[in-house]
């Protein structure tokens, strides 16, 4: 087979296939021209993290560093508590949030009432469609220190302490931000696990249920190991992205109250970048900023050699 | 009879419910349902309820299932507000307008990417998936922007993200598994190009694919605030939800002097502005949203067969 390519290959010049394929390269000119400038080029920019930044000078015009700006952020105070913050943030998502949308398929799959089924269904996606913006100002109407529906009965359940300020206080940020995030996609996460819920054959439920299992058997024997492919590779895409805590939500649930707890990557390269008070730091923000992008590329990569090598399907 | 499906439902529900273990399954299956029911509605229900009842029983805590006293002093207060307006402007035109240029990119170069006989297309592929894991970074990218001179100017809320990796490679799936490869063969026998072919053949079969990746990017498109965070500062190109920030979050006072971070009157009657913000900008996105569920099903699918 190979060797017939390569036959077909030497015969037909470049010649032949521009002829034959210009018009797919018009096609696809556009997309290609924008990754490149907005892509490829700020790439290409990143060796700002290696130059002081002079701006009569330009982006590659300053003078070179090295590696000065990495070391920089590694010794200072930020460098372990946007570490810490967006270690804890990211896998605290992972951990509470990734069965959530699981066990969501498993009951809507068992719920035999088609109208409940739909109505149900379409309730969980709509937190999907609400802007953070939105979110963030109903997380602060909703769990206000004093008056907040939710924080009134979280308290009155001895869930948290009477006098707890959930927007405030540092302890409580991580749950904040995984709760909502548990609430707005749950239910658009639980579609793919649907989808692979819906192919199975009912005859292996008939047959279970002839041979004697009760309705935890069926879910255990039948419908966990047809999900247990599609959480792998959903698991080892969110373990590759570590260090992405999303900017949007942290960014909007910050106030300086809780910044000790949810000051992450992110957010520190944006205020290093535009700071409230100073100079903004533009070489010390795009080496935190490539600093991420190298750990997140190398997370990538290991899981995706792991998955490889234990499961022989990987992303790439 | 067994081929017969509503014959083999009938039988499983006969079967169905025996063991009393199955009896506490569905039960449990019942509640859990019911309660995630309510824990996602009830907050989207609170803020219905808040936005028409009187804020001060409001922040006493007294409106709990029912609004209460009602009134609608909060959506008077918007449709007087030119701030809410002007974001509502902007936001269309970047909604239309930005998702008419993503499709115009996404789609024919979704369509080159599926063409099996193109034989750069796997390197093709990998110029646009490594973009999907490396960037440069917020910086570089902020200062090639502004080399572009697009800075606080309308065009870059427009182009940004131009064409998403993720929406390109579900495009190019779609093509590839539903387009029989004959149908070009034949065509081009026929002197058909890839133009005409695209235009008259393709565009017309992936319907379903142009529904999705219309509602992927209009989504984004209408709840992006990063990037006018970013690249603009200027307040009457910003889009709603930069208004939303301003209004919801920085406590921006109203035309009136109401709101901002007063006490008394003024604030009570500022958070049921709040409630009816949330309302005004949500409901549009939301009244689409029944119509557009099962292509948004069909979205994540399509996705998924590629991973």
């Amino acid at each position: 087979m190979t060797t017939a390519v390569h036959a077909k290959k030497k015969s037909r010049g470049i010649g032949y296939y521009l002829k034959q394929d210009w018009q797919l390269w018009v096609m696809l000119l556009p997309a290609i021209v924008y990754i490149f400038i907005f892509c490829y080029m700020p790439m290409y920019g990143a060796q700002l993290a290696f130059r002081k930044y002079d701006y009569t000078k330009g982006i590659y015009g300053g003078d070179w560093v090295g590696f000065q700006y990495f070391l920089d952020y590694f010794n200072s105070a930020m460098f372990g508590t946007t570490l810490r913050n967006t270690f804890l943030i990211s896998l605290a998502s992972i951990v509470l949030g990734f069965p959530a949308p699981i066990v969501l398929a498993i009951i809507i799959n068992q719920i035999k009432n088609n109208k409940w089924k739909r109505t149900l269904q379409t309730t969980v996606y709509i937190p999907y469609f609400i802007s953070v913006v939105v979110l963030v100002s109903m997380l602060n109407v909703l769990f206000a220190k004093s008056g907040g529906v939710l924080s009134d009965f979280l308290k009155a359940l001895h869930i948290v302490p009477a006098n707890a300020n959930l927007l405030g206080q540092k302890q409580y940020f991580v749950w904040m931000y995984v709760g909502s995030g548990i609430w707005q996609s749950m239910g658009w996460n639980s579609i793919i696990y649907i989808a692979a819920l819906s192919s199975v054959d009912v005859q292996l439920y008939d047959a279970a249920k002839i041979d004697g299992a009760n309705a935890w058997q069926r879910v255990i024997h039948i419908e966990f190991p047809v999900l247990v492919p599609t959480i792998m590779i959903l698991l080892i895409m969110n373990m590759g992205s570590i260090l992405n805590v999303g900017f949007d939500k942290v960014f909007l649930m910050q106030n300086t109250l809780n910044k000790q707890a949810s000051e992450v990557i992110s957010t520190y390269v944006y205020h290093l970048m535009a700071p409230t008070t100073g100079a903004p730091q533009f070489s010390l923000a795009t080496a935190v900023g490539l600093f991420t992008n190298v750990v997140n590329f190398v997370f990538l990569m290991l899981t995706n050699t792991i998955s490889k090598r234990l499961t022989g399907s990987g992303l790439m | 009879m067994t081929k017969n499906p509503t014959a083999a439902v009938n039988a499983r529900n006969q079967i169905r419910d025996r063991d009393p273990a199955d009896r506490v399954f569905h039960a449990l299956v019942l509640i859990l349902s019911i309660l995630c029911f309510i824990v996602i509605l009830y907050p989207l229900w609170f803020v219905v309820i808040a936005s028409i009842s009187n804020s001060d029983m409001v922040n006493r805590g007294e409106v709990v299932f029912l609004p209460k006293d009602i009134r609608f002093y909060g959506f008077q207060q918007i449709f007087q507000d030119s701030r809410i307006l002007i974001g509502y402007r902007n936001t269309l035109l970047y909604v239309v307008g930005g998702t008419l240029l993503n499709m115009i990119v996404t789609m024919p170069a979704a369509y080159a990417l599926s063409r099996p006989d193109f034989r750069p297309r796997n390197k093709i592929m990998l110029y646009f998936v490594f973009t999907m894991y490396f960037s440069g970074g917020l910086v570089p990218t902020y200062m090639q922007i502004n080399r572009l001179g697009m800075i606080n100017t309308p065009w870059i809320l427009l182009i940004m993200v131009l064409v998403n990796t993720y929406n390109l490679i579900i495009a190019r799936t779609f093509i590839q598994n539903t387009i029989p490869n004959d149908l070009y063969e034949s065509a081009s026998l026929d002197g058909c190009s890839h133009f005409r072919f695209f235009w008259s053949i393709v565009l017309p079969l992936s319907k379903a694919i142009i529904s999705v990746e219309i509602l992927y990017y209009a989504v984004f498109h209408w709840n992006d605030y990063f990037n006018a965070l970013i690249y603009t500062s200027n307040n009457d190109i910003q889009p709603l939800q930069m208004v939303l920030r301003r209004i919801l979050l920085q406590n921006e006072a109203f035309a009136n002097g109401n709101g901002g971070v007063q006490g008394g009157y003024a604030q009570s009657s500022a958070d049921q502005v709040k409630y009816a913000v949330i309302i005004v900008s949500t409901v549009p996105i939301l009244c689409v949203y029944p119509f557009v569920q099962k292509y948004f099903e069909k979205g994540v699918m399509i996705g998924a067969v590629k991973g």
